[in-house]
């Protein structure tokens, strides 16, 4: 017979406002086993980890159960304080009368009937537990950073710096992500290019970084500090050993017809290309969609073109497997399409453009050269219209529900931008609200209204149509109280920013979750926030939600933290809540080994006694401890019932289910 | 009255951002003397009455550009019907009977003029 010791916690008003603490303590001292009951303010806290680990002392306790919140708050800290004073951590069990009782019901009567049922489930299965001892497993110190954008290189250099081998995975041809086609950054308009590359050249420079670009990640197996990851090297049909990005092939090459994605389609390159000058590495790579040779055999210009010998057409995919004890997601945004906002003529007239295509209109290196110039007639445009929240906020299936954060910003920005460089422009701004918190983010939004003249106006634009060569913008001015007629030449659309489209079936091979939007979740969201609930996974910039830079790069290296906190220990504590097969029941059939997540499961034959002193050879399962996880998926899966999770067994489930139903 | 709006129209004007996109689409806008962000605003707020009284629910095309537009689905053009409908069930009778209709036939009147008269026309 167990001797168990309950402690429930009050939470400050928190439990003791919907439960009566003091009957639920008194109710469950008439439990079998219960040899002490009380309760207490905060339990969590000194004192109250202290009374419990006197009583432990004073009243000889086997088992412990605690009345509080949520195991996924305080589990560990009771255990902890359990362990010290000497009983196994296995042997403390939590009711949870705070997330699953006192804030959900209303009534006192109802709250306390509830927190005294699931206490007792709590008692019925510490009777039953065990102590669990849990092994250790060694840490691979080694890193993976998923995405080449400002995320991805910060997170990098820094785990880098630390001493730890790190690589990055790129899908791109080159890394920097979308800060390379952005033109300045606010609040101080520093040129993106200058900032960014001197961090791309340190990342390519560095001797504990590997940039695998143009690659993408195939398959990831394991579990914290162990995990093996195939990493798929597409064919870029260039030996990146030979290639010296000399730029020949990227001239002579005679397919001149491809949109050019760097620029948003907004001008023409090369089947064969270097995204821009500052790419890293800088190395060419066919685009196989566009490249003649490749598709018919007949060209090979910049075969004969290229004095190094790098073009191989015969080039395919190649597989690479490497180990890794964590990973970082660094997978980015792409701005929304546009396609379903007809109103706003995005895809009937070329002077409609998106925020990120205007960058690209006013960046020096950009199709233009850095002059604004209208894109249908290459004029340049006198009258110029900003709409902000163009699919953000919405709750309907054309937009996202979310604010995208950056575009109050970069439109301040470009308006201002406009303004400075071409004083005889006009530039309205149609905005809902102007949400600029941050270090001198406000104050640059004034200087552009006082400073640069830049017409705020508080409404919406509701329709664009493109006639006789101009725009004409229908809007509202809600402050004002009248409705607009404004003869623009350029319609700039803020777009809502969404996470990348290989975030979600990453999330799915990483087991990592998201949230409705596809962005990936934090293991808490205001104390964890770099973290994802599953071990050994780690979150740096926008796949997490919508970021600036300044706030990107500070995530990002919260999450190089995180990781070097890891990759510093040698090895981990498994968790001993691990599957166990019942060798005597299992019947060889292999479910568990199928539906396994982990691969834990193997299979072995081995030798029974069978009746009359006959031995029979029997096909079972075994668990590989170091592996398993403790997901329980297995202990389902199985028909005969032969496999149960250490911690949570069957017998133990059942016992609170009756306690429960009693 | 409020509540009475918001049961028939199925709109929540609360969920509205006042962005103005409504407006910024409403095409009958200078025939109004409220519009249709001031509409949602209006019955969030209780002034029913005024909406009641004002002749621009009536100029409203219904066109439902505003429920197209709205990024948050308040629907707008659904409460000024409301309103009408409102106004019609508070007085208990139309405009126009159908007994009326054949003095007031044009032959150039599209049929669906005279629908809509049944619920619109004022004396």
């Amino acid at each position: 017979m167990q001797r168990i010791g309950v402690f429930v916690c009050w939470c400050g008003s928190n439990i003791a406002a919907t439960v009566d603490v003091e009957k639920v303590s008194q109710v469950l001292a008439q439990e079998p086993g219960v040899v002490f009951s009380t309760n207490y303010q905060y339990m969590c806290s000194q004192a109250g980890q202290e009374m419990i680990q006197e009583s432990i002392h004073k009243y000889q306790l086997t088992g412990v159960v605690i009345c509080s919140c949520s195991p996924r708050m305080h589990e560990a800290t009771f255990r902890k304080t359990c362990e010290k004073a000497g009983l196994n951590a296995h042997m403390v069990e939590i009711a949870n009368i705070r997330e699953q009782c006192s804030w959900i019901h209303k009534d006192m009567a109802t709250g306390t009937e509830k927190a005294v049922i699931l206490g007792r489930a709590a008692i019925a299965k510490v009777h039953l537990n065990a102590p669990l001892t849990a092994g250790q497993s060694p840490v691979k110190k080694r890193a993976l950073v998923i995405g080449g954008g400002i995320a991805g290189i910060q997170t990098a250099l820094d785990i880098a710096d630390a001493g730890f081998d790190v690589d990055i995975v790129e899908k791109q041809p080159t890394i920097g992500g979308k800060m390379t086609q952005i033109d300045k950054t606010f609040p101080t308009l520093d040129c993106a290019a200058c900032i960014l590359t001197p961090k791309m050249v340190d990342a390519a420079q560095h001797e504990k970084i590997h940039i695998y670009s143009y690659a993408e990640v195939e398959k990831v197996k394991g579990f914290v500090g162990n995990f093996q990851v195939t990493i798929k090297k597409k064919a870029r049909y260039v030996d990146e050993t030979k290639c010296t990005g000399c730029g020949l092939c990227t001239e002579k090459c005679p397919q001149k017809k491809v949109p050019n994605a760097f620029n948003l389609g907004l001008d023409n390159r090369r089947a064969i290309y270097i995204p821009f000058a500052q790419a890293v590495p800088k190395i060419a790579t066919i685009d196989a969609d566009y490249c003649t040779m490749l598709k018919s055999g007949k060209c090979g210009v910049c075969s004969k073109v290229c004095t190094a010998g790098a073009i191989d057409y015969k080039q395919t995919d190649t597989y690479i497997e490497e180990e890794y004890g964590a990973i970082v997601v660094a997978t980015g945004f792409n701005p929304i399409k546009l396609d379903k906002y007809d109103e706003f003529a995005y895809s009937q007239s070329p002077d409609v453009v998106t925020s990120l295509e205007f960058e690209r209109l006013m960046n020096a290196a950009g199709p233009t050269g850095g002059t604004l110039l209208r894109p249908s007639d290459g004029a340049h445009p006198h009258t110029i219209v900003f709409v902000q929240c163009v699919g953000s906020r919405c709750d309907d299936e054309k937009g996202k529900p979310y604010c995208s954060k950056i575009c109050c910003m970069y439109t301040a920005k470009h308006a201002m931008l406009c303004r400075e460089k071409y004083p005889d422009t006009d530039v309205y701004v149609f905005y809902i609200d102007v949400r600029t918190p941050g270090k001198n983010f406000d104050e640059f939004y004034r200087r552009a209204v006082e400073e640069y003249g830049v017409h705020y106006i508080k409404g919406m634009v509701g329709k664009v149509v493109p006639q006789d060569g101009k725009l004409k913008v229908q809007a509202s001015d809600l402050l004002g109280g009248s409705q607009l007629h404004i003869e623009a030449d350029m319609v700039v659309l803020a777009a809502a920013i969404e996470p990348d489209e290989t975030a979600r079936p990453l999330a799915t091979m990483l087991t990592a979750s998201m949230d409705t939007n596809d962005f990936f979740t934090e293991a808490h969201p205001k104390l964890r926030p770099v973290e994802s609930p599953t071990a050994g996974i780690f979150l740096s910039g926008a796949c997490q939600g919508p970021k600036d830079i300044p706030e990107t790069v500070a995530q990002a290296s919260a999450a190089a933290a995180k990781v070097i906190g890891l990759l510093c220990k040698d090895s981990l504590t498994c968790n001993p809540c691990t599957a166990q097969p019942d060798e005597l029941m299992c019947n060889g059939c292999s479910s568990c080994e199928k539906v396994c997540p982990y691969g834990a499961i193997t299979y072995a034959d081995k030798e029974f006694r069978g009746p009359n002193r006959t031995t029979l050879l029997r096909r079972v399962a075994q668990v590989n401890p170091a592996v398993c996880q403790g997901c329980g998926a297995c202990t389902v899966a199985c028909p005969s019932g032969a496999m149960d999770l250490k911690g949570f067994s069957n017998q133990q489930i059942m016992a609170e289910v009756d306690a429960i139903c009693r | 009255m409020m509540e009475t709006i918001r049961r028939i129209s199925g709109v929540n004007p609360r969920k509205c951002m006042k962005c103005g996109k409504c407006t910024a689409s409403c095409p009958a806008y200078d025939e109004m003397e409220f519009h249709p962000h001031q509409f949602v605003d209006m019955v969030e707020t209780g002034r029913i009455e005024e909406l009641m009284q004002s002749k621009g629910i009536y100029t409203c095309l219904s066109c439902f550009a505003c429920v197209e537009r709205c990024p948050r689905s308040v629907e707008p053009a659904k409460l000024i019907e409301a309103v009408r409908l409102a106004v019609l069930r508070q007085q208990n009778e139309n405009h126009l009977t159908a007994n009326d209709i054949a003095e007031k036939l044009d032959p150039e009147l599209p049929q669906q003029a005279i629908t809509s008269a049944f619920r619109k026309y004022r004396k």
